[in-house]
């Protein structure tokens, strides 16, 4: 089962300071998104809404059409795991995370908890206390993966992984997706390393939403025109520049199309070259503070 | 295993018709489907299925419905045709810009086509 999120004008206050500063989307349900944003833009605020562990200041929040808020049929579906499983004492063993977390969700597996602990060699009987950084992110991806709830984020929850335990989330992550069908939303830094499995990206900054938008498309937007100063200032003169960078008499302006076979004939006439741009360096220019772009 | 900085359809998309072209997917046979490639690839199986989408649009593939993607048969020659009418622009034309900049007579470029063609010089 899937379900659909539906955000409106979202906001969130802290005291004076504005986290959420009016969001509105829209997520259908059973995709993969990746949510992306610099430190405090707002990414586990969102989210923290999302699975109703904080209270909106304004605006909606619905999820299968329902609000969130304080309504246990929907949070039940909704599974948030966070950088740290902060749940629990440190003195409770891992087997207890498991049976607290079967308890409250019952789209819970049991089996493929088991399986999943194995795979990531954890052992139901250590006590949480004594798990390293890394094992607790593996602990909150176990938690998080057997769970199945219809709506399931991770806050970065990959971060304390070293490199092979990360690809071996991810790998698992992407074939339970395949095999049961979910609305999953992924918050990381490690644009270039996940984005591959994200089907949508969000970016939000400063508690706004820059974009949602097709994560293949998004890498088909952003071009480099690199020449003599004077040609790519004609050619990009009206386009949206990300960015740019001189070299001597040679220039480098980063253009977050559309652009069309017109402008690709045009760049190729004035002898200018034209490359793709990465989602990281996409990602980084679309939240750089206004005068900060070198 | 994917180039972040385009589309991975489309890299996917090259990745079998070079496949197809080369001989190694063989007319009618069953390539592998959007799932397996996406577990295999570490993609969202969406981005898989667009690629396959667009081979099927293109002609290179076709869909048996409940059982999978099948090379199409006449898949390799339309590729080869494809190719053929971008192979003067794409490879040699810049072969000859960058002759030229750097002064290499045209004759000795037509020359040393020739041996290579006709196999070690005599």
């Amino acid at each position: 089962m899937t379900l659909g999120i539906e955000v409106t004008d979202l906001r969130l206050n802290y005291g004076t300071v504005t986290a959420l500063d009016g969001l509105t989307f829209s997520l259908s349900g059973g995709r993969i998104y990746g949510l992306l944003g610099r430190n405090g833009s707002g990414k586990t605020s969102l989210m923290s809404v999302l699975a109703a562990f904080r209270k909106a200041s304004a605006g909606t929040v619905l999820i299968d059409g329902q609000p969130v808020w304080e309504n246990p049929a929907i949070t039940r579906q909704v599974c948030l795991i966070r950088t740290n499983v902060d749940t629990l004492g440190s003195t409770d063993r891992i087997s207890a995370a498991l049976d607290f977390t079967a308890w409250h969700r019952p789209s819970w597996d049991a089996e493929f908890a088991a399986t999943l602990l194995d795979r990531f060699r954890l052992s139901a009987r250590t006590k949480i206390g004594a798990l390293s950084r890394g094992q607790r992110s593996v602990l909150g991806a176990v938690l998080g993966l057997a769970s199945r709830a219809p709506v399931t984020m991770f806050d970065e929850s990959h971060l304390g992984m070293d490199a092979p335990t990360r690809y071996a989330f991810y790998d698992t992550l992407l074939t339970d997706f395949i095999a049961h069908p979910r609305t999953i939303i992924v918050s990381t830094h490690l644009i270039e390393e996940v984005s591959p499995l994200f089907e949508r990206v969000l970016i939000i900054d400063n508690g706004r939403l820059v974009l949602h938008e097709d994560a293949d498309a998004l890498r088909a937007r952003g071009v480099a025109v690199t020449g003599p100063a004077d040609a790519v200032d004609r050619l990009v003169a009206g386009h949206t520049v990300l960015g740019e960078k001189s070299l001597g008499p040679t220039k480098s302006a980063m253009v977050f199309g559309p652009v069309d076979d017109a402008f690709k004939d045009r760049a190729r006439r004035a002898g200018l070259e034209l490359g793709p741009i990465g989602l990281q360096d996409l990602f980084v220019h679309l939240t750089e503070p206004a005068g900060e772009s070198r | 295993m994917f180039d972040d900085r385009s589309p991975i359809y489309r890299q996917i998309a090259e990745r079998i018709k070079t496949d197809v072209l080369s001989g190694s997917l063989g007319r009618d046979q069953q390539v592998m489907s959007t799932n397996q490639y996406a577990a295999f690839y570490r993609i969202n199986p969406a981005t898989a299925a667009k690629a396959f989408q667009q081979l099927v649009d293109e002609g290179v593939l076709y869909k048996k419905r409940g059982i999978g993607m099948f090379v199409s048969p006449d898949a390799r020659d339309v590729l080869r045709a494809e190719r053929r009418k971008t192979f003067f622009t794409d490879v040699v034309e810049p072969m000859v810009a960058e002759a030229q900049a750097i002064g290499i007579p045209i004759a000795e470029v037509i020359g040393r086509i020739n041996e290579i063609a006709n196999g070690p010089a005599r």
